[in-house]
């Protein structure tokens, strides 16, 4: 191969840093959603916008709708597949999914600015209900550098 | 043909080396910026926009600029421009990528840029500089590239070439118009809002572009073995010809918006050429560039009119100062007089930070950078066909 | 392997294509929304103010003092999140006061009255009918609503500031830093923004859809009126085709809705 020895060496290099996220992040992984129950303020009003199975694929996609919903279309309310009315607005999710003892706080930063103290920035370590799905598919929202979220989904 | 840019005399590295330590400094500068927001720069409520889009200004003129190569030479079949036309559409290409580069380091999400495209709104005239934009980009690197490779294996052009080179002569006066369109179409911006603004800019485009792209194939002469313009040919002095009649436009266009500012003595109209000029309420920032950049205007014209144009030493100094001339009046002046004074008539100067001062240098290196890399592999064709 | 460039690049560019077409026909395509929701829908609020024509009067005859504007301006600062950065560079503002001269074009007059002179007059958004800044924005961020309010998305803007030139009235402010710092008490009703989008004056589009007056007019004491100037009962539209009514740079066009009150029986 013409100029083999430079180009396998610089493939190895390649392949090291296309793989160093996964080196870096081994064993750091946390172990997945759990204590979902504990992490919500149950109230008398159990149930949510939608189905859990349709909130499982799609909160995402409602969230957006209602987004749309709320800000260009100047829509407030939403009646479910059930017929049962809620006011679109984050404060409707965080009455039940926010840890019991702080429902609403202020929100800290920017999240451009990184996690004191906390060896791997991209782990949240909250408690809160959105928190550990999204910190076990590594998926950081950016709701609540402008939301006033529950207290500790903002860090 | 990329592999000619990897091998050059020691000079060559030494330039590309100092070009990457630029940028290096440019792009720590742009992550402080990016973390903290553009509150590190001089950007105020009053003043919205200044060198970042400044420069972007200036830079479009300097890409349209490739049309006065472009339309003798394959309009008119003026076959002088022969050996030239690559090294203006290649600094059409560099000149463009560095406006989308300003464009980028100036937004406040850049993140979301893409939403331009993603919700376009027709009646935006920002929507519209960012196609045509893109599509000059596009038309400059596909033209370029593919002559450049036909002429290295010396066969001609392809076919399905000349309509874009066609295509590009509009595409190019549209960039710089739809350019000028963003500026003279918002009504309280009276230092803008005039109807010539698209004229201006066209003139000093035609002005500044060519006079950077000859003093760079004067730089060409002096370090390669390739002669853009050999002995007898005289196409640099036919570009001197249209840069000549441009500038002298250009400063006609500008006594007349003088003129029409202050014989009709409307305040509105007057303000920000006194500010410019004399100074606002006390507020002289920009009054040593403007007359520096009138000075360097004339001195540029009288320069070319009379026979020293042929002078060795003169040209260059002519084209130096008609090039900072324009740059002066685009990329510093322009933008940041148009908001003074501000909507409630009053005066809020900008003056740029350091931060802000290295993202733009690292922005020019990118560009430059660029420019040396497309350069040295028009010149290592040219060079390897002529043994 | 005498493989030449070009052949190794057209190969991986069509394994490259194929792969990415087979994992999509293999995993479906994404974003197909489960139908449970077929039935559900979107509607407003059966309490929500509604008009074609949103405008306000500023009445000059109840805003004599520094303090008549105050408790204006505090009203909107702190159900809206404002910060206070400390320097005009980075200022933020919805609503704030200003003189005569200043506010008005044409508006040098060396004759004038000096109480006239010092009148603090009241701004904000105008709200145009014909918003340039709605024509200048590339992404649609900020919009003209059907009841004419210019409203704002701060999840769509891309901070380039065409709105901000295209203002002829200095309306919009950005935000140069992150504002959280800054804010004296978040209101956890209300967003706050991220550094890198435009702001202003929405006329309070969160409360009227709740059937609540802006927060301004409510704290104005019936220094600022507030109402629908299409219908030919309200107050608005009483004043402004009874009145003598100012409005700042009609000459540009715009049309603003912003009406201030400076004549006519008791006032000014």
């Amino acid at each position: 191969m013409y100029k083999g020895g430079k180009i396998i060496t610089s493939l190895i290099i390649f392949v090291a840093f296309l793989t160093f996220p996964f080196f870096y992040n081994m064993g750091k992984a946390n172990a997945g959603p759990d204590n979902l129950v504990a992490n919500t303020k149950i109230t008398a009003n159990l149930q949510c916008v939608e189905s859990t199975e349709y909130m499982k694929a799609n909160h995402m996609q409602l969230l957006n709708q209602w987004r749309q919903a709320y800000v260009r279309d100047g829509q407030t309310e939403y009646t479910n597949s059930q017929g049962k009315t809620f006011d679109v607005n984050l404060n409707t999710c965080i009455e039940c999914h926010a840890t019991g003892a702080t429902s609403h706080a202020v929100g800290l930063s920017n999240p451009a600015v990184k996690n004191v103290g906390v060896s791997n920035s991209s782990v949240n370590t909250s408690d809160q209900f959105c928190v550990s799905c999204h910190n076990y598919a590594s998926v950081e929202p950016t709701c609540w550098s402008c939301h006033s979220g529950p207290g500790e989904a903002t860090k | 043909m990329l592999e000619k840019a990897l091998t050059g005399s020691k000079k060559y590295w030494a330039w590309i080396i100092f070009l990457l330590l630029v940028i290096a400094v440019g792009f720590m500068a742009y992550l402080r910026q990016f973390s903290y927001g553009l509150g590190l720069t001089g950007m105020s409520r009053d003043v919205s926009w200044g060198l970042y889009i400044a420069q972007f200004t200036f830079l479009v003129g300097v890409a349209a600029s490739a049309v006065m190569l472009v339309t003798p030479y394959y309009l008119h079949d003026f076959k002088k421009f022969g050996k030239m036309v690559i090294f203006g559409e290649f600094l059409a290409v560099s000149a463009v990528i560095m406006c989308i580069l300003f464009i980028f380091v100036d937004v406040g999400q850049p993140m979301r840029i893409l939403n331009v495209l993603l919700y376009p709104q027709l009646h935006s005239v920002m929507f519209y500089d960012m196609c045509v934009l893109c599509g000059y980009l596009a038309i400059n690197i596909v033209v370029g590239w593919t002559s450049l490779g036909a002429e290295r294996k010396g066969i001609p052009t392809p076919k399905w070439v000349k309509p874009l080179i066609y295509l590009s002569v509009p595409w190019a006066f549209s960039i710089h118009t739809v350019t000028a369109f963003l500026y003279a179409g918002l009504p309280g911006r009276h230092f803008w809002l005039t109807a010539i603004m698209a004229a201006r800019f066209l003139a000093s485009a035609f002005a500044a572009g060519p006079s950077l792209l000859i003093i760079l194939l004067l730089i060409v002469r002096k370090v390669s073995d390739f002669d853009p313009d050999p002995p007898g040919v005289g196409a640099i002095q036919s570009l001197v010809k249209i840069i000549r009649y441009a500038m002298i436009a250009n400063v006609f266009f500008y006594i007349c918006e003088v003129f029409t500012a202050f014989y009709s003595n409307v305040p509105d109209e007057m303000a920000a050429f006194k500010y410019v000029f004399v100074g606002l309420d006390g507020h002289t920032s920009l009054v040593p560039f403007m007359w520096t950049a009138t000075f360097l205007a004339f001195l540029g014209i009288g320069l070319l009119v009379f026979p020293t144009r042929k002078n060795k030493v003169l040209l260059p100094i002519a084209l130096l100062s008609i090039f900072f001339a324009n740059w002066i009046d685009k990329g510093v002046v322009l933008i940041i007089a148009g908001f003074v004074p501000n909507s409630f008539g009053r005066v809020t100067e900008y003056f740029p930070t350091s931060n802000e001062i290295s993202i733009v240098l690292g922005v020019y290196a990118i560009g430059f950078l660029l420019l040396t890399v497309l350069y040295k592999v028009a010149i290592s064709v040219r060079e390897e066909k002529a043994q | 392997m005498s493989i030449n460039r070009r052949q190794f690049l057209r190969r991986a560019g069509i394994v490259t294509a194929l792969g990415l077409s087979g994992s999509v026909a293999v995993t479906g395509l994404r974003g197909k929304i489960v139908e449970a929701a077929a039935e559900a829908g979107y509607k407003t609020s059966s309490q929500a103010l509604n008009a074609k024509h949103w405008a306000m009067v500023v009445d000059m005859s109840k805003f004599k003092t520094e303090d008549d504007f105050k408790k204006v301006a505090q009203s909107c600062v702190s159900i809206h999140n404002i910060p206070d950065f400390g320097n005009p560079k980075d200022e933020i503002k919805w609503i704030w006061e200003d003189d005569y001269e200043h506010t008005f074009s044409g508006g040098d007059n060396e004759y004038l009255t000096d109480s006239f002179k010092e009148l603090p007059f009241v701004v904000m958004c105008n709200h145009c009918e014909n918003p340039p800044c709605v024509k200048a924005c590339p992404t649609g961020a900020t919009f003209k609503k059907p009841d004419g309010i210019v409203d704002m998305d701060y999840h769509r803007c891309i901070g380039c500031r065409f709105c901000m030139g295209a203002c002829p009235f200095g309306a919009r402010s950005f935000n140069y830093r992150d504002p959280r710092p800054f804010i004296k008490k978040i209101d956890p009703d209300f967003p706050t923004r991220t550094p890198g989008v435009v702001e202003k004056c929405t006329f309070c589009v969160e409360r009227l859809a709740k059937g609540q007056m802006p927060a301004c007019v409510e704290a104005s004491n019936g220094g600022l009126i507030f109402g629908d100037l299409d219908d030919p009962n309200s107050e608005v539209r009483k004043i402004v085709s009874t009145k003598y009514t100012i409005r700042r740079k009609t000459e540009l066009g715009t049309q603003p809705s912003v009406y201030y009150l400076v004549g006519g029986g008791d006032h000014a």
